[in-house]
């Protein structure tokens, strides 16, 4: 039987090298398909009525116009006269017609009527005071959103006992929880649950106050802190703006089987989520896609308008109908990045050391509120006393965005840090290594990392005192600012199959972000049967493949790396004992390498691989690798440092960014290059939200004033500085085994920006995006201060 | 305008010039309807379909599409050319780029109407035969590309830029270059495409 552990360093020989993406020439050359590519003959094309209100009640809906309209092939109320609408943009009646214009006349000529609500769009601090009432019934959506948020179980029993719910419970509901690891304890409360009908439809208070929580003694920790910093630091809410917007091609090629292309994260995920909105078996329904341009923790639901479009085929006679967001309802209705604001009281000791917090926090998730950012974040500060307040909104509902809640929770901490060292007169980077000590259990490598990014940096030549001195209204400064994340593998299978003519394919449910999970599957499956990776034809992004997690929370990489390592070492096994008596050794005493099967240290006696597969006789042989499994191949938990270099011009208040460094272990590395593209894109993702992005409502009419890209605006090519990259690859890191990193280096960007313009300038700009008009009002607020 | 009146060599003033390359040279082989509008005669297409023609990467391509109908849209959903990409739909994120007359445009602002007669040159033409296009083999070494929604129309991007600018100055690739847009950030590697593919040391 195989070991399950990685080839030792010196016997790799493509693991940890570098190598570009395997699909690289498809994508450049326009090849490869997205589904929003999928164009088969006689398809039919999707548009969907959006409420243009940010809250109303749908009181009727006439279609019979566009029902008659020629080339109009299905009409589908997706909201219902009566329904609440709780944000602008969202799904009201789908239309399929053959072709995009028509389209788009049916549903001009459809009429629908509103009974338009009041709407609150505004995240803005709560006054004193509010959502200390009772908080009433639960929701599904107050359910929902306290199980994800980790709210603690007895918290969540108790509330279920005392408010009750507004909802039926019911057995579907009861197992679908049950499928998510909930307790039976909380499942036990729900089910006795006093039910509240009546309170479903009760406008709900804006504000809920979560239970506070508190850590050691915050009034002694406060006490004996000899210096204290207050302040107040936020992120606002931003989008996820993928290119390839949301949406989806649907087929049924018999009445009761579905057949989809969809922009998803989770491709073995979908068929549950059509099966119970459509009411047919899971099984019945195939997904598929080759290539998904952006998701970013947005798209792992077929989602309202997905379920919509699988309808209008069905009513079509089961013609293919695509249906893809157009870019402003991708803005207005696709996901956003919860906002998280806090005020913030911070003590340390004089020589640095850190004792106390408190926090204040408050944000939006969209209606149902949100989950408390993570803070302190990274550093386990022995006092602490923590307040959230959830805003419920109608800013449109909240996605996990690419490290959920923790950016969120580094400008909060890190920031309020900085203005703790600042008023030590300390180097930030002296007092983050000096408190070290209680940065969780990833110290060590923040110890090694700190060095090594200010040496990269030049940090001790660029630091100054906060405040550049310098001439001229163009100030410069430097900042810092670290993160965590988790990482382990998902569950997933890979199938691997050898056949007898030397061929070998290998394949997983598996999707390939941009991440490169292709390029890594094959670089694992080729290091350990000892080929090419152009020796194998591998197959992902299918539900007839076997099932693989979803692409969220960086958990791809250790799945797939993991259950492709195993497959191969079954595979070899199973193939060793067929070859073994050929060369007269023991199954044992083989090795697959350079393209042959051959004896361990006597490589006298060697089969070329194809010699060696033909000994299979008639049949392939075929294995599936799981993760989890044997052997101890994956690992969670990964630190990273980030510094920024920036100039602010006092005059226009525009920050620009002059330079970066990222310093990231993530254990083993399968692919360096790739791995290495993953932070820039990271830290180019992190200026993005640092500097420019925001989704702004307005207040008086509740819509989104910039549902495009001109006023949503993305970092481009200009605006992206001098990058470094600096990945750990020492034997330390290497012996955890594979560890995730798509979402760690995006964390400390606005942190280490926010941080960098503080020192330049000599003032903290609180919230991110730092936009030139929040800039110019610290400023302004700095002067009066001084004057 | 004061060079309203200014007379073309052939004798039509540029007005009546511009009317007629705008309209009459580029629309369909059938005879317009004509409308009389603000007491001038003036040929229309549609509303309805109109046959149209069009010469895409030296090929002839043709169809019965609405004059409302961008290059961008003929191009994805009638040719199935789907290597442009549609993204932002308005001129502002420049996946949908292609050459119009050897020119960059963004396909999403072009009405495939306007696009007869000029040849277009999409994605799909820069590799033939599977052979990459040396700034395709550039932007997959440097790793210009993620998600590779943004590529297309940053590989013929740069193509267009390095054809009028072969040895660019840094100021120039970051103005040139900064009408395309990518979610996943992977400028770094499409500046390093530039650097190489010019022998310059980049933006």
């Amino acid at each position: 039987m195989a070991e399950y552990k990685w080839p030792a360093p010196a016997e790799r020989t493509l693991i940890g090298k570098r190598f570009s993406r395997v699909d690289g020439p498809a994508k450049a050359s326009g090849r490869a398909k997205y589904s929003y590519d999928y164009n088969p003959k006689g398809l039919l094309f999707g548009k969907v009525l959006r409420c243009p209100y940010a809250h109303a009640r749908v009181t009727s809906i006439d279609t019979s116009a566009a029902e008659k309209m020629p080339g109009v092939k299905a009409v589908q109320v997706v909201q219902k006269a009566g329904t609440e609408i709780l944000w602008q943009g969202d799904d009201v009646v789908a239309v399929a017609a053959v072709d995009e214009p028509t389209a788009e006349d049916a549903i001009r000529a459809i009429q629908v009527k509103y009974d338009v609500l009041p709407h609150n769009v505004s995240d803005a601090e709560p006054p004193p005071g509010a959502g200390e009432g009772p908080p009433g019934p639960m929701s599904e959506d107050d359910l929902d959103d306290a199980l994800s948020n980790q709210v603690p179980e007895a918290q969540v029993i108790s509330r279920l006992q005392k408010d009750g719910v507004t909802f039926q419970v019911t057995d579907d509901m009861v197992k679908e929880l049950k499928g998510y690891g909930v307790p039976d304890t909380v499942i036990n409360a729900l089910k006795a649950a006093p039910y509240h009908p009546e309170a479903a439809n009760q406008q709900r208070p804006p504000y809920q106050k979560m239970a506070a929580q508190t850590l050691g003694d915050p009034d002694k920790g406060f006490a004996s802190a000899e210096v204290t910093s207050e302040g107040v630091y936020g992120a606002s809410v931003i989008t996820h703006c993928c290119l390839e917007t949301h949406g989806s091609a649907a087929e049924w090629p018999s009445s009761d089987h579905l057949f989809v292309h969809c922009s998803t994260q989770g491709v073995s995920g979908l068929p549950g989520q059509y099966a119970q909105a459509l009411n047919i078996p899971a099984g019945n329904v195939r997904a598929h896609q080759d290539n998904i341009g952006g998701g970013f923790g947005s798209k792992f639901s077929p989602d309202r308008w997905g379920i919509a479009t699988a309808q209008l085929s069905k009513s079509a006679g089961g013609k293919p109908v695509k249906y893809m967001l157009e870019r402003d309802s991708e803005l207005m209705t696709a996901g956003a990045r919860p906002s998280a604001f806090a005020r913030v009281k911070v003590g340390a000791k004089r020589d640095g050391t850190v004792v106390a917090w408190q926090s204040n926090s408050w944000g939006t998730g969209g209606p149902a509120g949100a989950g408390s950012p993570p803070i302190p974040y990274v550093f386990e500060i022995p006092n602490q006393r923590k307040q959230h307040t959830a805003v419920r909104t109608n800013q449109g509902p909240a996605r996990a965005w690419r490290a959920p809640n923790h950016p969120q929770a580094a400008v909060i901490t890190m920031c309020a840090l900085d203005d703790l060292a600042y008023k030590l007169n300390m180097d930030p980077l002296e007092f983050f290594t000096k408190n070290l000590e209680i940065a969780g259990p990833r110290a060590p490598i923040y110890k090694e990392e700190f060095p090594i990014a200010a040496d990269l940096m030049g940090w001790k030549q660029k630091w100054h005192p906060r405040g550049d001195k310098a001439e001229g209204p163009v100030k410069r400064g430097v900042g810092l600012s670290m993160h965590t994340w988790g990482g382990r593998g998902h569950a997933g299978d890979c199938m691997m199959t050898i056949h007898p003519d030397g061929s070998v394919d290998i394949k997983l449910g598996t999707q390939d972000l941009g991440t490169g999970t292709r390029t890594a599957i094959l670089i694992v499956a080729g290091d350990s049967l000892g080929l090419p990776m152009n020796a194998f034809s591998l197959n992902i992004g299918d539900t007839m493949y076997p099932p693989d997690g979803g692409s969220g929370g960086s958990t791809t990489i250790g799945g797939v790396s993991s259950s492709t390592r195993r497959a191969s070492l079954m595979a070899l096994d199973q193939l060793f004992a067929k070859v073994a008596p050929a060369l007269g050794a023991q199954p044992g005493d083989l090795e697959a390498k350079d393209g042959t099967v051959r004896v361990k240290g006597d490589h006298s006696k060697s089969l070329s691989w194809k010699q060696a597969c033909a000994k299979l006789g008639a049949m392939p042989l075929s294995v599936t690798g799981k993760n989890p499994g044997p052997g101890n191949l994956i690992n969670s938990g990964v630190g990273g440092v980030q510094m920024a270099d920036v100039s602010v011009d006092t005059e226009t208040g525009i920050v620009k960014v002059n330079k970066m460094v990222a310093v990231q272990d993530c254990g083993l590395i399968i692919n360096v290059k790739l791995a290495e593209s993953q932070c820039y894109g990271a830290l180019i993702m992190g200026i993005s939200y640092a500097l420019y992005e925001e989704k702004i409502l307005d207040p008086v009419t509740g819509r989104m004033l910039n549902p495009n890209m001109e006023f949503y605006r993305l970092a481009g090519l200009r605006d992206i500085p001098e990058l470094v990259v600096h990945m750990m690859t020492d034997p330390m890191n290497d012996n955890r085994g594979v560890i995730g990193l798509g979402e760690p280096p995006v964390v400390s960007p606005g942190a280490a920006i926010s941080n960098a313009v503080a020192n330049a300038i000599g003032v903290r700009v609180p919230f991110i995006p730092l936009t030139p008009d929040r800039v110019l009002a610290a400023l302004e607020q700095q002067q009066k201060a001084g004057a | 305008m004061a060079d309203d009146h200014e007379k073309t060599p052939s004798g039509v003033s540029r007005r009546e010039f511009l009317k007629i390359s705008g309209i009459a040279a580029t629309v369909p082989l059938v005879v317009p309807q004509v409308v009389e509008a603000a007491g001038e005669k003036v040929p229309v297409h549609g509303p309805g379909k109109v046959p149209m023609s069009f010469t895409i990467n030296g090929k002839k391509y043709g169809a019965q599409l609405e004059p409302r109908v961008t290059l961008l849209d003929a191009l994805r959903d009638s040719f199935d050319l789907t290597g442009t990409k549609r993204v932002c739909d308005r001129a502002e994120c420049g996946a949908c780029t292609v050459l119009l007359n050897n020119k960059p445009v963004y396909a999403c602002t072009v009405l495939a109407i306007e696009a007869q007669r000029q040849p277009i040159t999409t994605i799909e033409s820069l590799s033939t035969g599977g052979k990459l296009h040396p700034i395709q083999t550039a932007f997959v070494e440097h790793d210009g590309q993620q998600c590779g929604f943004c590529t297309p129309g940053f590989v013929i991007a740069c193509k267009a830029f390095l054809d009028k600018y072969p040895h660019p100055t840094a100021e120039q690739i970051r103005y040139h270059l900064n009408g395309n847009l990518c979610r996943c950030g992977t400028y770094k590697g499409i500046r390093e495409v530039v650097a190489q593919m010019s022998g310059t040391k980049g933006a």
